[in-house]
């Protein structure tokens, strides 16, 4: 269990109760429930959280999957620095929105799920993790992958024999132009798609 | 879309026959519930929700029935066994059991949400007309005798005007138990998704087993009886159609009019999931019989590239090509099982996996087979369970496709065509294998160099070269390789691989290659087997698709995917 990044799991699960609370409140809203403005609260904290942790934090190992169009987002969350960075904030903001959904019974689940997802927040704070903002992709360096050609056409003409290797070639051919006397035997087929 | 229809038909009809069983218990369950004299009193109460949640809970019963049987993998391989005179489309839905399992989730969640707003809605109107004084039909009602609980007939399941719905919610069996079983099925769906499972498989199998308490909430969560409906005798005395508008004159002397008299019915949800959860408890008992058996390791090969290869004996276990196990190291972890392909053939007197490291305790094992000091650590199998490339004996002519460690199951069946030719087996229905293995690194070569060396000589001496038609294809190529090769070109052998097959650059044109097959056998049904990336799966689907012809006679190509 080594290397889990808690915070992931924490980001599932408070988008999760983000999406509940919403719910949860449109129900009490609408039904106009006893003590209803609980869910016109509800369905505000469930907007805000969801805004918040819509845009997946970057991994520490490994490359992370980016949700659909988060990088507007990630803008707005960048902007808060330390205030978004820093995991005992966002445990004890979660802990704290959560507290006046519980008194409605149509929002009182979305308070368990962010209650919960505040208390994993909590773990990975104690873990030292942090939240990084993907940035938008940039052309990756080292590894061998990186210095694969198989994302773009080589930049560089097909590798030709050594000059003896061509010297004959041209001999042999009756003294060929200058441009790449490829010796008839090399056929080039060029795989790469 | 004709393609599409021929290569899926089994699996839409079986999706489509287990919607329509949804729909009909849900509106079924619903216009019982909407249209039942039984439940016109509770109805005057409670409106439409009352029957929005006991139609969604009927289709929660039956989901949780269904959600518990595609992980019985040892009941599937047995299903697999015993139907080999089954037809393949029908074997082959096996393969698509997880999806199948997700799919009853996802079910699961919606009704689950159908089922709290319409009890919010239940209990908010329960709490209203407790507290009414206006003496309307709905306030009397929720007054029926309050005053004895205990199997007295009320109706309103809320005591007293001063009870809260939450302390309602919390107090009673059903309440507790529902809010328990949602919380794990929350916790449970937010650490299954798809990213959770890839980065951190740990987090999602420990988490699953939060289950349990869904199951055992689900068998006791309609102990309260809290669903009332007038009782027969009741209905004898005041009937609904006849009584109902003189409410303020029941029990009168000269009414013919009595109270009604209400009744809970009996748990039913234990009935739905007892079989399945028999048949999963013996899975598990299963599971744990078979990892007690003694695993012996006869070899450890260090391969480069962090490959593990483990060589072991068991007593008992017998394979088929391309089937996998689940391995357990208890020093490592205690509880986590992973799945392996099974390397070696059915023919020899071993079993081997090889292992790539790829996050945590795969990278623990093989630090814990690399140290010479210490002893060996003990292992644990649970398996063989069966996969499609079972099937790649049934098809005339195979393509396997491997990418990277996804060529495991294909080695499993290269070994065992080595075999059978060793030992003179000629009548396999294959005739021809066309055999693709794409791979980011040379040092991966050196795997399976061995095996397609000897492959390459048997099939030279036996004269059958044309039997076997294999590719290997490196992409992570640069310029020095490139030219190294270029350099080399009138070598015999290739300089990568040392095999007389040269290695090819790149990725393979799918395109080209499978127009070349369907032109060469133009009256025979190809397999395409793949253990690899999905994105590979997208193109390598939509190729059979394409290059399927729609006469049934003529060539056919007919995707399997091995999936994890």
């Amino acid at each position: 269990m080594g290397q889990i990044e808690w915070a992931m799991w924490a980001n599932e699960q408070a988008l999760a109760s983000g999406l509940i609370l919403i719910t949860g409140g449109i129900v009490a809203t609408a039904g106009q429930f006893t003590q209803w403005y609980f869910g016109a609260y509800s369905i505000a904290a469930g907007v805000f959280v969801c805004l918040l942790e819509y845009p997946r934090g970057k991994r520490a190992k490994g490359s992370t999957m980016e949700r659909c169009g988060q990088r507007y987002m990630t803008a707005v969350v960048k902007l808060f620095g330390p205030l978004t960075r820093n995991y005992y904030i966002r445990a004890v903001l979660h802990l704290l929105l959560s507290v006046p959904a519980g008194f409605l019974l149509a929002t009182i689940l979305g308070t368990a799920c962010l209650a919960i997802a505040s208390g994993i927040y909590l773990l990975a704070a104690v873990r030292g993790e942090q939240w990084t903002p993907i940035e938008p992709a940039s052309p990756r360096e080292g590894g061998m992958a990186g210095r694969a050609h198989h994302q773009h056409r080589p930049s560089n003409p097909p590798p030709r024999p050594p000059a003896e290797a061509r010297k004959k070639a041209r001999a042999t051919a009756g003294g060929s132009p200058r441009a790449a006397p490829r010796p008839t035997r090399v056929p080039v087929t060029d795989e790469v798609v | 879309m004709g393609n599409w229809v021929v290569n899926h038909w089994f699996s839409a009809l079986f999706l489509a026959v287990w919607l329509g069983l949804n729909v009909f218990l849900f509106v079924d369950a619903f216009l019982k519930y909407e249209k039942a004299d039984k439940y016109f009193y509770t109805r005057e109460i409670l409106g439409p929700s009352l029957a929005c949640a006991r139609a969604s809970a009927l289709c929660l019963n039956f989901n949780s029935m269904l959600i518990l049987l595609p992980v019985c993998r040892n009941l599937l391989s047995f299903l697999r066994g015993t139907c080999s005179f089954c037809s393949r489309t029908l074997r082959k839905q096996l393969d698509h059991n997880l999806t199948f399992h997700k799919l009853v989730a996802y079910m699961i969640c919606l009704h689950t949400a159908i089922h709290i707003i319409a009890h919010l809605f239940n209990f908010h109107r329960y709490s209203r007309t407790r507290q009414a004084t206006d003496g309307s039909l709905a306030s009397i009602l929720s007054g029926l005798s309050h005053g004895e609980k205990e199997g007295g007939s009320w109706l309103n399941p809320i005591q007293s005007p001063d009870m809260t719905v939450e302390y309602v919610t919390f107090t009673s069996i059903a309440g507790l138990t529902g809010v328990i079983m949602t919380i794990a099925l929350i916790l449970m769906v937010t650490s299954a998704t798809k990213f959770m499972r890839r980065s951190y498989f740990e987090v999602f199998w420990y988490t699953h087993h939060l289950f349990v308490f869904y199951i055992l909430g689900l068998a006791i969560h309609g102990i309260g009886g809290i669903v009332r409906g007038q009782t027969e005798e009741s209905m004898n005395e005041n009937h609904p159609h006849e009584c109902a508008e003189s409410f303020q004159k029941w029990d009168d002397h000269d009414s013919h009019c009595r109270s009604p008299q209400f009744e809970g019915h009996p748990p039913e949800s234990w009935k739905w999931i007892l079989a399945p959860v028999i048949l999963y408890i013996f899975e598990r008992i299963l599971r744990f019989y078979r990892s007690q058996q003694k695993v012996v390791i006869t070899k450890v090969v260090m391969h480069p590239s962090k490959v593990l290869e483990l060589q072991m004996n068991k007593r008992g276990f017998s394979m088929e090509v391309g089937q996998y196990i689940f391995v357990n190291c208890p020093s490592i972890s205690l509880l986590e099982w992973h799945p392996f392909t099974l390397t070696s053939a059915p023919e020899e007197d071993f079993f081997s996996i090889h292992v790539r490291a790829a996050g945590d305790w795969t990278e623990n094992l093989i630090r814990a087979f690399e140290q010479q000091d210490s002893s060996i650590p003990r292992i644990e199998v649970d398996g063989p369970f069966g996969t499609v490339s079972e099937d790649v004996f049934q098809y005339e002519v195979a393509m396997l496709v491997g990418a990277g460690i996804g060529v495991t199951p294909f080695a499993s069946i290269l070994k065992s065509i080595w075999y059978k030719f060793q030992h003179g087996d000629h009548d396999l229905k294959t005739q021809k294998i066309y055999f693709y293995w794409i791979c980011r690194e040379t040092g991966a070569f050196s795997w399976f160099n061995d095996l397609l060396t000897s492959l390459e000589q048997e099939m030279e001496e036996l004269g059958k070269v044309g039997f076997l038609n294999y590719r290997l294809f490196l992409t992570g190529w640069d310029s020095n390789i490139a030219g190294h090769a270029a350099l080399n070109f009138d070598k015999a052998t290739d300089i990568v691989t040392g095999l007389k097959q040269k290695t090819s650059f790149g990725r393979p044109m799918w395109d080209n290659e499978f127009s070349t097959i369907a032109t060469s056998h133009p009256k025979s049904v190809v397999g395409v087997f793949l253990c690899g990336p999905q994105t590979l799966a997208k193109s390598l689907r939509k190729c059979c698709h394409r290059y399927s012809s729609l006469d049934p006679r003529k060539v056919q190509f007919y995707f399997n995917k091995e999936n994890f």
